[in-house]
């Protein structure tokens, strides 16, 4: 039986997880096909068609899908779940908001943040933070999954040419409605899918600081800007900087951990990164037990010093 | 208007946990154990709106072995006013969990359900959506603002690209993020009076909810160890690491 990705985007373009979640389509076998629901979304839609190994893009487009409510988005992918062996998602704010109402509403479990797959029917799982991973397996009918993007290596974004087909939208729930979004503004990397992080904690001492020290070594490496939660609630950054168990899950192939101590919190969230970088004042920071090259002094010296010679 | 608080009892957030030799598991005797930290936030966000005359009375739930009274001790400790216990050795998942918080919402009619976005042990961040899709309610997950005005809330909420406010109906879910409140802690005289504050005990029999594992864990392994790295001298020297070794500039 086919695999229905839930393809998360703008309205224009797709974002980062999708092609990743369509990695792990592949590695459970059988034809893939993405759902595209939005407002005004057939830029989203064209570049779904490109996407590599999809047959076939769905097309739900009606107003009350533009903002991913989830209340809307459920019952549309419970309407053609029949036809799906397995329904998937990215394992981000947007998928883990709509695939546990998909799950409950067909009456079967849901599987968060698979990071490798067995089998079709089973699937691993990190569980304490990823301080352990646990290996699954699913007895429901219709398999519901989010994909932690890092676990697979995305398929190529164009080549493909599938076919779109528009499919009947399903009403208003007009339970919930967006007042407003305020989106972080940044020419950068979007973190979950950077190739290279600065990431700054609460040893930067203040926003200004940290964006007068980080900032420019992130320009220099064409890097996107991360954040411990300690730096997050101090009010340094967004919330949307948080990197870590309970926020964004990165593996770049290089991030820079500046004045971050090492919570096992932290980690969860990047020590998948193929190369990390310590710069703590600290010689006894549990950061150090995972990098590859630590720097140990102040960071308010070393880090333009980097900067400076890069 | 009732709010129903789910808290859920987990290895505490700073015990490194071992997994169990036989890969059955993660090690749990003689660990300790608390409430999960957001459930904290969500037993503080419901005393708030009690604080601001939205609510007139807080339930906390939980689900699990006998010990998770403890838990429930701590939530009536910090302010919630009873405590219902669905008692089992079960292993209950979200779906699980979702059906008998319906159980109890259909006998007690709460306007607001405030869960924690995810509980630290299994990380699942499912049982707020689910419970939601269940009694057809709308959901606001992730929440860092709740404003509650007649018959609606708004709320904040903390999603990839920055923050987004949404407006509900009630009755509806909320699961909560990080920064929506800072926790009390409880104080020893309201650690005195939540003993005697009322506790029952159900079970899933009795709510009539089958909690049959969807999933079955076939095992539970060490994540592979990074090996930790080298101290470098200083920024030349990392550098030369960087572009020579790792080369990753
Ligand atoms: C439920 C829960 C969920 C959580 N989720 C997350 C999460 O997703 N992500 C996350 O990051 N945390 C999370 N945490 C928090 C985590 O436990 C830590 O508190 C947090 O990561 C600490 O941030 P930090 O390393 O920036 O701060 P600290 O631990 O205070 O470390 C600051 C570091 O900066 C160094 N430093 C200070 N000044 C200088 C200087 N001038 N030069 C060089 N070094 C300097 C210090 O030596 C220290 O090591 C969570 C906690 C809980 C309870
Ligand atoms: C005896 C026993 C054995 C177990 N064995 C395993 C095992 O072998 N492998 C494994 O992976 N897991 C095991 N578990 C854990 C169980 O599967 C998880 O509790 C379940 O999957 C829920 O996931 P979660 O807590 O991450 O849900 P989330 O959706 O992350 O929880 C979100 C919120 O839901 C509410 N909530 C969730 N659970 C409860 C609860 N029990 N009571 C009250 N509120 C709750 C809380 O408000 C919480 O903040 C076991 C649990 C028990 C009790």
């Amino acid at each position: 039986m086919a695999i229905l990705v839930l393809a998360e985007h703008d309205n224009q373009q797709l974002k980062p997880g999708v092609t990743n979640a369509v990695a792990a389509a592949q590695k459970i076998g059988g034809e893939i096909h993405l759902l595209v629901a939005g407002s005004a979304c057939s830029g989203a839609a064209s570049a779904a068609a490109q996407v590599a190994g999809v047959a076939k893009i769905l097309v739900a487009d009606a107003p009350h899908y533009a903002g991913g409510s989830p209340e809307n988005l459920a019952p549309l992918l419970v309407g053609i779940a029949k036809n799906y062996s397995h329904l998937l998602a990215s394992a981000s704010a947007y998928g883990k908001n709509v695939m546990p109402r998909v799950a409950a509403l067909l009456d079967v479990a849901q599987i968060s943040e698979i990071i490798s797959v067995e089998s079709p029917d089973t699937f691993v799982r990190p569980i304490y933070a990823g301080n352990a991973f646990a290996t699954v397996q699913s007895t429901d009918a219709i398999k519901v999954i989010t994909v932690r993007a890092t676990g697979f290596d995305a398929v190529a974004a164009t080549g493909g040419a599938a076919a779109i087909e528009n499919i009947a939208v399903a009403a208003d729930s007009g339970q919930s409605k967006i007042l407003k979004q305020e989106l972080t503004k940044s020419d950068r990397p979007e973190l979950v899918a950077a190739k290279r992080i600065v990431s700054g904690g609460r040893g930067m001492g203040d926003g200004d600081k940290y964006r007068q020290v980080l900032e420019p070594l992130a320009d220099k490496l064409g890097a996107a800007l991360g954040a411990s939660r300690a730096a997050v609630d101090a009010g340094f950054v967004p919330n949307d900087y948080q990197v870590g168990q309970t926020g964004k899950i990165v593996a770049p192939e290089l991030y820079i951990a500046v004045g971050i101590s090492g919570a096992i919190q932290h980690l969860a969230g990047m020590k998948d990164s193929k190369v990390i970088v310590a710069i703590n004042k600290d010689p006894e920071a549990p950061i150090f037990q995972v990098a590859d090259y630590g720097l140990v002094g102040d960071l308010f010296t070393l880090v333009p010093e980097l900067t400076a010679a890069l | 208007m009732k709010i129903l608080v789910p808290v859920k009892r987990v290895v505490d957030y700073n015990v490194k946990v071992r997994v169990k030799a036989d890969q059955s598991g993660v090690e749990l005797t003689n660990i300790k154990m608390s409430m999960n930290p957001f459930d904290e936030i969500s037993i503080e966000e419901a005393i708030k709106l009690r604080e601001a005359g939205v609510a007139t009375e807080i339930i906390a739930v939980s689900i699990g072995v006998t010990q998770c009274q403890e838990t429930l001790r701590t939530a009536l400790a910090m302010g919630a006013d009873r405590a219902i216990l669905v008692e089992t050795v079960a292993d209950v998942q979200p779906l699980a969990v979702a059906k008998l918080l319906k159980a109890i919402c259909e006998k007690e009619s709460p306007q607001l359900v405030i869960l924690g976005k995810q509980a630290i042990d299994d990380d699942s961040n499912q049982t707020g959506q689910m419970l939601a899709a269940l009694l057809d309610w709308p959901q606001a997950t992730f929440a860092s603002k709740v404003t509650v005005t007649s018959g609606m809330a708004e709320v904040m909420r903390e999603i990839d690209g920055g923050m987004e406010t949404i407006e509900i109906k009630l009755p509806a879910i909320i699961t909560t993020d990080l920064r929506l409140n800072t926790p009390r802690y409880a104080t020893l005289p309201n650690i005195m009076k939540a003993k005697k504050k009322p506790l029952d005990v159900m079970t899933p029999e009795t709510l009539g909810v089958d909690v049959t594992p969807r999933l079955k864990t076939l095992k539970v392994v060490e994540p592979p160890k990074r090996k930790g790295g080298v101290i470098v001298t200083d920024v030349a020297a990392l550098i030369d690491k960087l572009k020579n070794e790792a080369k990753v500039i």
